[in-house]
């Protein structure tokens, strides 16, 4: 039975669900960090932390899940793109270092508080940061030579991969304010209210110019989204992020203080439907196609019982997670 | 002079470092996990508050040792990519779907319940909080188990194939997951994770019990340290020899490393106590040897011959040097903790175990024993298995990233930089909790602390009388 199915095509599915996973769960969090220095010192920055305190550890390790199933999936692919980013990615990891150890530290060392809220802040810019430019820089087209990267170590650094580093950080920011929109009340809320308007201008902006910028990077990007007929179903996508849009800046307008959340998501998930546009089928973008890099299928399937039975009990056991700690924080919360 | 600086060297530099400062995280918290579900598990069914007390107190010190594991974790999942490219892409058909089960089995497990672990226990009640607490524990299991799955193949490949990519493939997952000496290794380490939490845990009773040998959960902790380290010491020292045993057949060379062996010795090899190994000469200087003690050790016979470095092409040696003192000073902490374990039931035995204060400064100095141990035991394995990634058919040179030498030593540099500035300060913060004596009613706050900001410890913000007690 299984032989019907492209094993393959299934794993690129799951890889790109555990990316998305992680970009929506710790892209909250890191956008919390993120908005951290506009936040006051004390009760207002202590109800942030504790909105996210009990999830970010699960959050962040999507981003484990990503990288430990490429290297399982498609270990060609990680063994050429990792090399590749080096710079970007060491980054990421340092920052994520500072970022998550300031979430203790800074309840043990009262005296040093401000500097690791200073830790938390910069950790987490710097991730956010490094992550876009890692997806620009795959974007834009790696020099891959038989079975191995074979370009210089700052080849990720360009204009291009610069914008959507600070894209990336704009839209993980709208998504740190939009969640203390639902999470918080009084005073923190308004301010988020307020910053979430102006990040949402921010990030329809940042998808705009990247996406203004991507077909031009690449002749088969051009061919996907602006080529008859192509461009009938690509169109609806920068329309339905225009929907979006709307209706993101007329919920923050209006009171509501969920619906920013959700459609804050749906803005990450029309984004990342119009990457996969770009690149599928490929994993190194006109380098490497997934059957290229793909495991043999005794790896597929082995990995893939487990992830069959496991996956759905992650799924339960985080969703019961965040519903123990569902409603509103505030100093109080964690009694 | 940039020019000059060998990624390879580089690169294993900082895979050591990385890994090293990892290592002692993830093996204490294995070793707290469980002991914090025993400690929850005596509260509920005794109801006695010295349990809570103490479960509350180790709680807070988890929590950090936890957070450290995982940021310093993060960067090891992705350094296999970053640095070790061409390893990544020949064994990751092997290793990549161990590594994601270990994902998928351990780490979501223990992230998902550590947030009801630290922060629950409010607003889910004893008795769920109890099977978070049991899950995160399980968790940790899960992780060593995946991890030294990954690593025994490493050592002792089994189960697999190739392609004409020059991939490994795997042909039987069993023997793949159940390769030769991961059973021995296993074992080994979890046993090494009990007895480090055991020493460090028996430590922080000693300190207190020095200071006030009435403090109740002070007692509590050093009692139940010294019953584990007496099973534990006596059981790893055991489960050491057959992993040594379990060497000698599938990684000879390592043994012989390990033990000093340069030449062979057909009737009767010696045990080198100590000496100065010279890799260039091929010979132990100034050796201090009992004549054919080895050879009754590893093959329980004086006169059975064992084999020398001498019989193996010079370029297959590991740096024998540091495999020769990694292994003397896991041994020697090793029987030191045996003899801390003999003690202790000596103590006890004359109704002194709370009361004999040189006992307790020795218990005391043996406290970072375990890490030491442990980072020990990780060199001998580590180093003793080059010239190869993958013991006999993937060689360390053959196995790295195609960067520039200057790309790794800033990485490299970076991260020593940041490790001890961040480690260094996060360990201090361990030990200042650590330096505080357990309480009744352990709260784990500072008197004007914001007792409502202790969200990441709310341990501390929970009324002990009201709402804590067991509801059976």
């Amino acid at each position: 039975m299984l032989h019907n199915i492209d094993l393959t095509v299934v794993w690129a599915f799951i890889i790109a669900a555990a990316i998305l996973s992680y970009i929506i769960m710790d892209g909250f969090d890191l956008g919390i960090g993120i908005l951290f220095p506009t936040l006051k010192p004390g009760t207002d920055r202590d109800t942030a932390m504790n909105s996210i305190a009990p999830v970010w550890d699960g959050n962040e390790t999507w981003l484990v899940m990503g990288g430990g199933g490429l290297f399982a999936a498609f270990p060609l692919a990680y063994a050429v793109i990792l090399p590749a980013l080096y710079a970007p990615i060491i980054a990421m990891l340092l920052g994520l270092i500072f970022r998550g150890v300031a979430f203790e530290f800074r309840w043990r060392d009262p005296g040093h508080r401000a500097a690791w809220d200073v830790a938390f802040a910069v950790g987490s810019v710097v991730a956010a940061l490094a992550q876009g430019i890692t997806l620009g820089a795959l974007l834009q087209g790696i020099t891959v030579e038989g079975r191995a990267y074979a370009g210089g170590w700052w080849d990720w650094l360009t204009p291009f991969t610069l914008l959507v580093g600070v894209s990336l950080a704009v839209a993980y920011a709208l998504l740190g304010a939009t969640w203390l929109v639902m999470r918080t009340e009084g005073t923190l809320q308004l301010q988020a209210r307020r910053l979430a308007q102006r990040l949402t201008i921010g990030t329809v902006t940042a998808i705009a110019l990247v996406s203004a910028a991507t077909p031009f990077l690449q002749g088969r990007y051009f061919t996907r989204w602006l080529e008859m007929p192509n461009v009938l179903v690509t169109a609806q996508v920068p329309l339905l992020v225009a929907l979006a849009a709307y209706a993101l800046w007329r919920t923050l307008r209006g009171g509501a203080e969920r619906a920013p959340f959700l459609i804050a998501l749906g803005l990450f998930g029309l984004s990342f439907l119009g990457l996969g546009i770009s690149i599928f089928p490929d994993v190194v973008p006109g380098r490497i196609t997934i059957w290229q890099a793909a495991a043999p299928e005794a790896s597929q399937i082995f990995l893939l019982v487990g992830a069959a039975v496991l996956i759905p009990i992650i799924l339960t056991y985080t969703a019961y997670s965040y519903w123990v700690f569902r409603g509103k924080v505030d100093t109080h919360g964690y009694h | 002079m940039l020019a000059y600086l060998d990624p390879l060297i580089l690169a294993r530099a900082q895979f050591g470092f990385t890994l090293g400062f990892h290592i002692i995280f993830p093996c204490f918290s294995i070793g707290l996990a469980s002991y914090l579900a025993v400690l929850e598990g005596l509260w509920l069914t005794t109801g006695r508050q010295v349990f809570m007390d103490l479960f509350r107190y180790w709680l807070k010190i988890f929590a950090i040792v936890f957070g450290m594991g995982v940021v310093s974790g993060l960067v090891m999942s992705y350094q296999f990519g970053t640095n070790w490219s061409v390893f990544s892409d020949k064994t990751g058909p092997v290793l990549g779907p161990m590594m994601a089960y270990e994902v998928m089995s351990a780490f979501f497990l223990e992230a998902g319940f550590l947030g009801v672990m630290l922060f629950g226990m409010r607003k889910v009640g004893p008795r769920l909080h109890f099977a978070a607490t049991l899950m995160v524990a399980l968790g940790t299991f899960f992780s060593a188990f995946w991890i030294l799955s990954v690593n025994s193949w490493m050592q002792t490949p089994a189960g697999y194939g190739t392609n004409p990519q020059g991939q490994f493939i795997p042909l039987d997952w069993w023997a793949v997951v159940f390769n030769p000496s991961f059973p021995f290794r296993l074992v080994h380490m979890v046993l090494a994770a009990y007895l480090t939490t055991a020493l460090a845990v028996g430590a922080v009773g000693a300190w207190h019990l020095l200071r006030d040998r009435t403090n109740p959960a002070a007692r509590t902790m050093f009692s139940m340290a010294m019953w584990m380290l007496a099973f534990v010491a006596p059981a790893q020292i055991l489960a050491g020899d057959a992993h040594g045993l379990n060497t000698l057949e599938h990684q000879p060379a390592k043994v012989m490393a390990m033990e000093g062996h340069f030449q062979s010795h057909p009737d009767g090899a010696p045990l080198v106590l100590f000496g100065l190994p010279d890799q260039e000469a091929g010979t132990i200087r100034y050796a201090l040897e009992i004549p054919k003690l080895s050879s009754l050790v590893l093959k329980h016979a004086f006169d059975a011959p064992l084999a020398g470095l001498e019989t193996l092409p010079r370029k297959d040696w590991p740096p024998v040097p540091v495999v020769f003192w990694s292994f003397r000073v896991m041994v020697g902490l090793g029987m030191l903790m045996l003899l801390l374990a003999c003690l202790s039931l000596f103590a006890r035995y004359k109704g002194r175990l709370y009361t004999w204060a040189p006992f307790h400064r020795f218990a005391f100095a043996m406290g970072p024993a375990g890490f030491v141990a442990v980072l020990a035991g990780w060199v001998t394995t580590e180093v003793g298995r080059q010239p190869y990634t993958v013991f006999g058919l993937l060689r360390t040179e053959d196995s790295a990233s195609p960067l520039q030498g200057p790309a790794v030593a800033a990485s490299l540099t970076a991260f020593v930089v940041i490790y001890f500035t961040v480690f260094a300060m996060g360990t201090l913060y361990i030990l200042r909790l650590m330096a505080k004596p357990p309480q009744s009613g352990e709260t784990g706050i500072e008197p004007g602390a914001p007792i409502r900001t202790a969200g990441i410890t709310p341990a501390s913000a929970i009324d002990p009388d009201r709402h804590l007690q067991p509801t059976a």
